[in-house]
């Protein structure tokens, strides 16, 4: 899209990088019909985890972000796809149904923000007093915890190279 | 219909009972305070308010009812509070 004026730049993020190990933690994960407490390590034990942060549910990024891994069929590569953002687990059972998604692993609520903060890609939002969430990115995490891909918007708003993302997954 | 029908338990969870709970219920939360009375360590998953979105309860206990409960340790499922808290007693409650 050409735009006569410069996308609004985010400022630089000290966020987890290729080769490192991904930060553990635990949040409700959702999925179509229930949400409970999981570690990212109990995923991990499974298969590799693609780690997809967006903005809240609803937002359009959010939308064209989930709409896109699910065209492509992200998890049919022996992944399994996982979200957070800070939205409830009401909202994220309404996102899954809407988006079609039940087929990737669930989603995680973390209203806190705090799972954000420990990857580095916090963003505090303009005109949305106290509010922060995750800026749009995305991290595949080998089943070791080592991160073998990352992406982290720089832009406001910014979309994932699919192909890279596609193309990491196929050669994890 | 039965345990064998639920899906497992994060590894993470050292619990041998899953409690199926929809949030603020008050016949949940007297499960939950009787689980943690007779000190039994359990893993809460937590369902949609709309009844009819319950499926994941329906394929466990027969009914889309919560609380709920599975027992690994005896094979149980059950729901209905009342009875839930009668088993509870009868088989952690030490006799008394």
């Amino acid at each position: 899209m050409d735009l006569d004026f410069e996308v609004v730049d985010l400022p630089p993020a000290d966020h987890v990088e290729d080769g490192d190990e991904a930060p553990g933690f635990t949040r409700p994960l959702v999925n179509a019909e229930f949400w409970e407490d999981v570690a990212l390590s109990d995923l991990l034990a499974d298969a590799p985890v693609l780690l997809v942060f967006t903005p809240m549910d609803g937002a359009f990024p959010s939308t064209y972000i989930w709409n896109e891994l699910r065209d492509r069929g992200m998890d049919e590569y022996g992944v399994q796809v996982v979200g957070v953002s800070i939205s409830t687990p009401y909202e994220h059972m309404t996102t899954i149904e809407e988006r079609g998604i039940e087929s990737f692993t669930g989603l995680f609520s973390d209203p806190q923000n705090d799972v954000a903060e420990a990857y580095g890609v916090s963003h505090s939002l303009d005109g949305m007093a106290g509010v922060s969430e995750p800026r749009p990115s995305v991290f595949l995490l080998a089943p070791d915890g080592t991160v073998e891909y990352a992406w982290v918007a720089d832009e406001w708003p910014a979309f994932p190279d699919y192909d890279a993302v596609e193309d990491a997954v196929i050669g994890l | 219909m039965s345990a064998r029908e639920a899906t497992p338990r994060p590894r993470h969870s050292d619990a041998h009972v899953t409690l199926y709970r929809l949030q603020a219920c008050p016949f949940c939360e007297r499960i939950a305070r009787k689980l943690e009375e007779l000190d039994i360590d359990y893993h809460s998953r937590f369902v949609e308010p709309m009844h009819g979105d319950r499926n994941a309860v329906k394929r466990v206990v027969g009914a889309r009812t919560v609380p709920a409960i599975i027992d690994d340790e005896t094979g149980v499922a059950m729901a209905e509070s009342g009875n839930i808290a009668d088993y509870l007693d009868a088989t952690y409650g030490g006799g008394d």
